[in-house]
């Protein structure tokens, strides 16, 4: 489907760092504590006290944004973003404004189904700041009371700005989704987005050819309030079509009187986008330096030691599985997407195999299965890549088939046995090349009919002997048997 | 035994021989300050029992032959703006009148390792503004010497606690003279050390480019005992400067040779009081007598220093104060009558037609805000944070804060130059002596201009000291100031102790 409009779509995305403390101070930066247990005088701005930096966190975020090809400023600084709020307890909170440490990055998508080409996002800077803390409108008691929760307060928050070079709620899902992962291989955030580790707002816009050949630009609207990538896609496309019906009604566009910059918060229960509190027509945040931090230079030497200590990118992945392994595309993908850990137990897997191809099937379809309805993580697994390695082995060679090898895994995972208590405890022993040959003779000599079709050229018929051997004796390799009794057909001669 | 008159150290010496405890001296103080105070007003508050306790504690100590700190039971007065475990910070201000600090400032512990009792909360201006002590939200503080008139300020209860003898040592802050211009006038000596040199850690921000916390004692061998204490790198103040801290009590009694002093021309131009201009000469000329070379040397831009600290200052302040907004610290107006007040004036405007204006009444959150700062903070508090709000805000940032910057910068690389020929840089501290309370309290610019002399140092983050140099007609003390290149301490001290050895200004005490 056609649409009369271009939709154009810039993402801040605000990632919580995995420090163990926050940005400015000494206090811990776990989730779901009780309402303020993880304070200090420092994180709640008590008369007197000073912030300090975590350097851990500027080592995190300068990590990340090398990994999205930033350039990293040599000097970078403080600034108090101030306004008052409930939540924020010094009335600023401490982020970066016009010397942000990085800008000028960008980051590869695409799309394996190519829905849209691949492309680089822009991405405009990233910035460290503060977090607040959290409100809680109690309006259940009739009294409206507010409480507010400073857990979060400084706890530290990458904020990643793109160029509003997305052009569908797809490509905006497609670099979520590839930022996420990056963010994941580079062990900055857990990027868990129940938590709050990592928060999307998305600022949306229409390019709508007008009458004239002339370009309309609708106002630019900030939503707030996605909590998961499925609803930032939700939003965004009812952003457009709201605007462009608001469009076609009233014809308002970007800078036009009432032609501002609004924000809406998306309520994913009905679906739509709603206007927040309006911000006055121009915020004013009185920006300034602030005078208790002093500023971070940041040398050649620390951007080159980070560099050097930075994990291969998805992409670079991707590329060096499809190359060394002769993995699809679509394995690769697959293999990548489902994270650092799984594709740690692949390279291991592989490694000790030497088949990667086989080791993909493995840990793409039976391994993730398993994982997926047992609702564990991989770290958790009990069948380590040796193991599994052993069973694949026996497969390999000749012992059992892979659907057997199948029974064997389930069997090691139910009863938490290794790959030879597996085995035998489900019975299966090999079965002896001259006790295959017998049974197979035995087949032949029961089955004339089949002899026949077979040597009429009708070689499919050949699969009767397969489960009249399984019957016989559950241990026999059905690949075996069809093969040999082939074999000893053909040796009967016509 | 007769301890007024007594320095720090000689009743270091008394505590040291056993001659006197910490318990009988701080008994001294206490009983003073019960005594004279109520005339003077340079406590907020003295917790008697708890002195007594830690000069018990101390006394326990050196009787057990334990090794005692360098302060060794001395009572030390604290300004009311340094965060202390379990006591009241008021900061001078209605907006604090209940608060108490759950931590120690970093000075606070260190002053309590080297052994000093910690005697009271000296009175200030409101949140350290001003330049007289009137501002304090609780009763102004009057000089010792005369109590019709100011003490000064803001540190104006940490001079007169010093003048009326009513501690050895106190400790003071200074974001444009606050230590200097009250020491100067009530005839003590002052010492705003270099931006960095002690932890500004639990100092309730003021400017915090600019705040400094120094010592004011009798004499410069009291401060040089006192800075030793306090000074020193503290990891939670990213400012905090990590360079080792001299020895100053040891060095401050070796005179400097070959001093060269510098003085400024403008220093001496009009609206410089004629006793004032008199008493600093002849303290010059003292130097020369001493052997001090004496030359003129430049401060372009001193000019511009006033302007500039009253851009920096306020826009430094109106972020730091905004915390004080009653949802988390200070005083929260009344919620039933606010909210009364929002439903009549909105019923009000719609009575009237007027609708859209209804529409904009502040919502009970903003109102709270508003009404909690304005009953909260005094005048001058507000005035400066709305100076401060307007130059930061869109459009003039750049106008005021970002020119004030520069301004800055080129004060600081005036003194660069000028110490590369001087040592020391020799002037008044304040262009008249302690003027009658109220007399400039409806003019704040020509109080402002009472910063003439200080507000340098502090934009120039380098130290300065303010020693007693003569007595006005009327019996009021002039002070000398001297300043330094940075982490010149050491230098500031010894030069103001071989004045001392002098002359006899700083023994000079008010009668009470
Ligand atoms: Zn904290």
């Amino acid at each position: 489907m056609s649409v009369p409009y271009t939709t154009i779509i810039g993402l801040e995305v605000h990632v919580q760092l995995s420090t163990a403390t926050k940005l400015f101070c000494g206090c811990g930066t776990r989730f779901g504590g009780a309402p303020n247990t993880q304070t200090c005088p420092v994180c709640i701005g008590m008369p007197g006290v000073l912030p300090v930096m975590n350097g851990r966190a500027f080592e995190l975020a300068l990590r990340t944004a090398l990994a999205l090809n930033c350039e990293i400023a040599p000097y970078t600084k403080w600034d108090r973003k101030q306004y008052f709020y409930p939540d924020l307890p010094k009335g600023y909170q401490i982020s970066q404004y016009d010397l942000p440490f990085s800008f000028d990055g960008w980051l590869a998508i695409s799309d394996p189904k190519e829905r849209f080409p691949a492309k680089k996002v822009g991405i405009i800077r990233a910035h460290l700041e503060e977090d607040a803390g959290k409100s809680m409108h109690d309006e259940a008691t009739g009294r409206a009371d507010s409480r507010i929760d400073l857990n979060r307060c400084g706890t530290p928050l990458l904020e990643i700005v793109s160029q509003p070079d997305l052009r569908s709620a797809l490509e905006a899902k497609a670099y979520l989704t590839e930022l996420k992962l990056l963010l994941e291989y580079l062990e900055v955030s857990d990027c868990n987005m129940q938590e709050g580790s990592l928060r999307v707002d998305a600022n949306v816009n229409l390019h709508i050819d007008a009458p004239g050949e002339r370009l309309a630009k609708t106002p630019i609207v900030e939503i707030k309030n996605m909590n998961s990538f499925r609803a930032v896609e939700r939003a965004i496309a009812y952003e457009a079509d709201r605007q462009y019906d608001l469009w076609r009604e009233r014809q308002i566009e970007l800078g036009q009187p009432g032609g501002h910059k609004t924000t809406r918060g998306w309520d994913d229960t009905a679906g739509v986008t709603r206007p927040q509190r309006e911000k006055e027509e121009s915020a004013d945040y009185r920006y300034f330096p602030d005078p208790d931090l002093t500023p971070v230079t940041v040398t050649r030497e620390q951007i080159a030691a980070v560099r050097d200590q930075l994990p291969e990118p998805p992409p670079a992945l991707r590329a060096r599985f499809e190359a060394q392994f002769g993995l699809t595309p679509y394995d690769c993908e697959v293999l990548v997407s489902s994270g650092k850990p799984m594709v740690a137990y692949f390279l291991e897997l592989a490694g000790l195999i030497g088949d990667g191809k086989t080791a993909v099937n493995w840990v793409t379809q039976d391994l993730a299965r398993t994982l997926n309805e047992r609702q564990v993580p991989l770290a958790e697994f009990p069948i380590r890549p040796p193991a599994l390695a052993e069973l694949i082995q026996r497969v390999q060679a000749g012992e059992f088939n892979t659907s057997k090898a199948r029974e064997v895994f389930e069997a090691m995972l139910a009863q938490d046995l290794s790959v030879a208590d597996a085995i035998a405890k489900l019975g299966i022993t090999r079965v002896d090349e001259s006790e295959l040959v017998a049974l197979c003779e035995k087949l032949l000599a029961d089955n004339p009919r089949i002899v026949a079709d077979v040597k009429a050229g009708k070689l499919q018929a050949a699969g009767g002997f397969v489960g009249q051997a399984k019957k016989l004796n559950p241990n026999v390799n059905p690949a075996r048997v069809r093969e040999l009794c082939l074999e000893l057909i053909a040796k009967m001669g016509s | 035994m007769d301890l007024t008159q007594s320095t720090a150290s000689s009743l270091l010496e008394l505590l040291g021989t056993g001659q006197l405890t910490s318990v009988e001296l701080t008994r001294h103080y206490l009983d003073r300050i019960a005594t004279h105070d109520a005339r003077i007003g340079a406590f907020l508050r003295v917790d008697a029992d708890s002195s007594l306790a830690q000069a018990r504690a101390i006394d326990a100590k050196r009787q057990a032959g334990q090794p005692v700190g360098l302060l060794g039971g001395l009572p030390v007065a604290v300004k009311d703006v340094i965060a202390q475990r379990g006591e009241l910070l008021t900061c001078g201000s209605r907006m604090l009148e209940n608060f108490r600090s759950p931590y120690d400032a970093g000075i606070i512990e260190r002053l309590t390792a080297a052994d000093a009792v910690l005697l009271g909360r000296t009175n200030m201006d409101e949140f350290a503004m001003g330049g007289s002590n009137e501002n304090s939200a609780y009763f102004p503080c009057r000089n010792p010497w005369n109590t019709a008139c100011i003490p000064g300020g803001s540190s104006g209860g940490a001079a007169a606690a010093i003048a009326a003898d009513f501690a050895p040592l106190s400790i003071g802050t200074d974001t444009g003279g606050s230590i200097r211009q009250p020491a100067g006038l009530c005839g003590v000596t002052g010492l705003k050390p270099t931006y960095g040199r002690v932890s500004r850690y639990g100092l309730v921000a003021f400017a915090s480019s600019l705040d400094q916390i120094g010592p004011l004692a009798h004499t410069a061998r009291d401060a040089a005992l006192l800075l030793q204490v306090i000074a020193g790198h503290d990891p939670r103040d990213s400012t905090s400067v990590n360079a080792a801290v001299p020895p100053y009590s040891q060095t401050v009694t070796q005179p400097l040779a070959g001093l060269r002093l510098g003085i400024v021309p403008e220093h001496f131009a009009a609206g410089l009081d004629g006793e004032v201009a008199a008493a600093v000469k002849s303290a010059i000329n003292v130097y020369e007598t001493l052997g001090a070379s004496v030359r003129e040397v430049e401060l372009p831009h001193a000019q511009y220093a006033v302007a500039t600290y009253y851009i920096i200052a306020p826009c430094e302040a109106s972020s730091n104060l905004a915390r004080y907004d009653g949802v988390h610290y200070g005083r929260r107006a009344e919620m039933g009558p606010l909210t009364a007040e929002l439903a009549a004036e909105r019923k009000e405007l719609l009575a009237a037609g007027r609708a859209a204006d209804a529409a904009k009444v502040d919502n009970n959150l903003v109102r709270m805000y508003r009404q909690s700062r304005a009953e909260g903070f005094g005048t001058e508090v507000k005035r400066r944070i709305m100076i401060g709000a307007y130059a930061l805000s869109a459009g003039y940032y750049d106008a005021y804060y970002v020119k004030a910057l520069k301004v800055r910068r080129l004060i600081r690389q005036d003194y660069d130059r000028a110490f590369e020929h001087v040592d020391l840089i020799v002037g008044p501290v304040s262009p008249t002596t302690a003027f009658p309370i109220g007399q400039k309290a409806n003019d704040p610019l020509a109080m402002y201009l009472d910063d003439l002399y200080t507000v340098s140092a502090n934009l120039a983050g380098i130290g300065g000291i303010a020693i007693p140099c003569g007595m006005s007609a009327a019996g009021l003390p002039i002070g000398l100031q001297l300043t330094a290149p940075p982490f010149q301490e050491d230098r500031l001290l010894r030069a103001a102790h071989m004045f001392q050895t002098a002359t006899d200004w700083h023994t000079r005490r008010p009668k009470m």
